[in-house]
């Protein structure tokens, strides 16, 4: 236990003290916010569908998590590069317990870096049906934040250089995102496109954001969560395999 | 014996890294694997240390097989690997610490250790200090005190003074030496400079394209071959001199250059 624990503090140390990082990465969020979120506001009233602020919020909290989760797999290779992991891997522990304090702090990291877009959120004018609704919709968020630094954990122990990480951002963290039904709403999709978006774990999470934040939600809360819990321990389970295999 | 390897080969596709290797190293000695680079060193030691899978051939640490008793072997050995492996966006402190919960040592007897460690190897001053901010000899010395702090039987050092000035390397050196004789800990180098093998080993191995072509005392190398000088002897038993010196010295100009532009 202590071993996760101390893994888990480190990775929050190393957060909070890269101050510059912090305020670097919400410059995307932020920018989708702002630009797109009343860019797009009149066509969206238009349409019938209401504030679009109140309906991307909570895909812009789900990107923020996404992105700060799978940045952790970077983080990983960047270990590796420069030596940390090694002093981890032949440390007399089980590799699992190494894996879960890495995940664990990666995800930590995800949901504190979506708190501080949350609030971002309010200042532009996102307002959630209720005070009660922040803590539920926060428990989708850490799931989010576990199922996406699970992945990365994975990615991140399969691959040997930072170039490759490139690439998984490029053809694969962006069309999470973007066929996530963060910017868009689920109903009326042309079929490809309606299947792409249901195999996306992340519109399961920003469905239940919304869901618990706005109460709307296309597929109801708690089919939301069970597919989170289940993709979840499913990329754990991979993450702790592909980690166990890393040698050096 | 706390090591033994026996017939040790490791392949990697088409290349052979380490060719039916086989030498013992004794309880309490400083024993040097000497040779240039590419010749083997760093595999075998990552064989010995549980990150890589031997091919074939039999290795034994304090009587345990790495291979299949890895967790229990990790206890008995620190490393310093010959890329650094320090967290520098961490204090020298915290990285110690770290060790210390990963190698399960009890809160007290961490605290008490990594201080007379820190102190030995002159970092206590700068303990609560980002190890980015560190020269290259503090992070050196503050690796070798980390692969300390659980006392291991073996300690492990893969080219450890390689890029460190002269004066750096002997500071660590007398350090080394010094834990070598009152905590009779075991030293493991691996060095591809003839003086340091000379000064600091008890045995020698001369390891060349992943054979070793001889073992002994700098004394036994020398008259073995009728070489006055170490490098004599090295250059009787392989044929060769060790070949990168001219790169070493451009390396240190490198580091000049870095130093006086600061």
């Amino acid at each position: 236990m202590g071993v996760v624990y101390i893994l888990w503090l480190r990775e929050l140390k190393k957060y909070l003290r890269s101050r510059v990082q912090i305020v670097a990465s919400l410059g995307a969020p932020l920018m989708y916010l702002g630009v797109l979120g009343f860019g797009l506001g009149p066509v969206f009233r238009r349409a019938g569908e209401g504030s679009y602020l109140q309906f991307m919020a909570p895909g812009v909290i789900g990107m923020t998590v996404l992105f700060t989760a799978m940045f952790s797999g970077i983080a990983m290779l960047w270990d590796r590069q420069f030596g940390f992991l090694k002093e981890t891997l032949v440390a007399p522990v089980p590799r699992v317990q190494i894996m879960m304090g890495r995940t664990l702090g990666g995800a930590t990291v995800a949901v504190l870096q979506g708190a501080l877009i949350f609030v971002a959120t309010l200042v532009a004018g996102f307002r959630p049906v209720s005070v009660l609704a922040v803590p539920l919709a926060f428990l989708i968020i850490a799931l989010i934040a576990v199922v996406f630094a699970a992945l990365a954990t994975a990615i991140g122990s399969s691959l040997k250089e930072m170039q490759g990480f490139q690439m998984v951002m490029n053809f694969f963290v962006m069309p999470l995102w973007f066929l996530s039904g963060a910017l868009y709403p689920l109903q009326g999709l042309p079929a490809a496109l309606a299947v792409l978006t249901r195999i996306d774990p992340l519109t399961y999470g920003v469905d239940g954001v919304r869901g618990t934040m706005l109460g709307t939600s296309h597929f109801g809360v708690a089919l939301d969560v069970g597919v989170l819990l289940a993709v979840g321990a499913l990329f754990v389970a991979a993450g702790a395999w592909r980690f166990s295999k890393i040698e050096v | 014996m706390i090591i033994r390897v026996q017939n040790l080969v490791r392949t990697f596709g088409t290349v052979t890294a380490v060719s039916n290797v086989t030498f013992e190293v004794r309880r309490g000695e400083t024993f040097a694997f000497l040779g240039p680079n590419g010749a083997g060193k760093t595999t075998t030691i990552k064989m010995l240390t549980t990150v890589l899978r031997p091919t074939s051939g039999t290795l034994e640490l304090d009587g345990l097989n790495p291979v299949t008793e890895s967790t229990e072997v990790r206890k008995r050995f620190g490393v310093v690997f010959q890329d650094p492996s320090l967290d520098s966006e961490l204090t020298a402190w915290e990285n110690v610490d770290i060790h210390g919960v990963l190698y399960h040592v009890p809160r007290r007897v961490r605290r008490e250790r990594a201080e007379a460690l820190l102190k030995l190897f002159e970092l206590w001053d700068r303990r609560n200090d980002l190890v980015k901010t560190f020269s290259g000899g503090m992070r050196r010395r503050l690796e070798i005190a980390r692969g300390l702090l659980h006392t291991p039987k073996v300690l492990f050092l893969d080219e450890p003074t390689q890029g460190l000035d002269p004066q750096s390397r002997n500071q660590m050196w007398t350090i080394v030496k010094n834990l070598n004789s009152t905590e009779g800990v075991t030293v493991f180098l691996t060095t591809h400079y003839m003086d340091e093998a000379d000064r600091v080993a008890d045995r020698i191995a001369i390891i060349d394209h992943g054979r070793i072509v001889a073992t002994g005392s700098s004394a036994e190398l020398k008259q073995q071959t009728r070489a006055d000088s170490l490098e004599g002897a090295f250059l009787k038993l392989t044929g060769t001199t060790i070949r990168d010196e001219a790169f070493s010295a451009a390396d240190q100009m490198r580091q000049f250059a870095r130093f006086v532009r600061r």
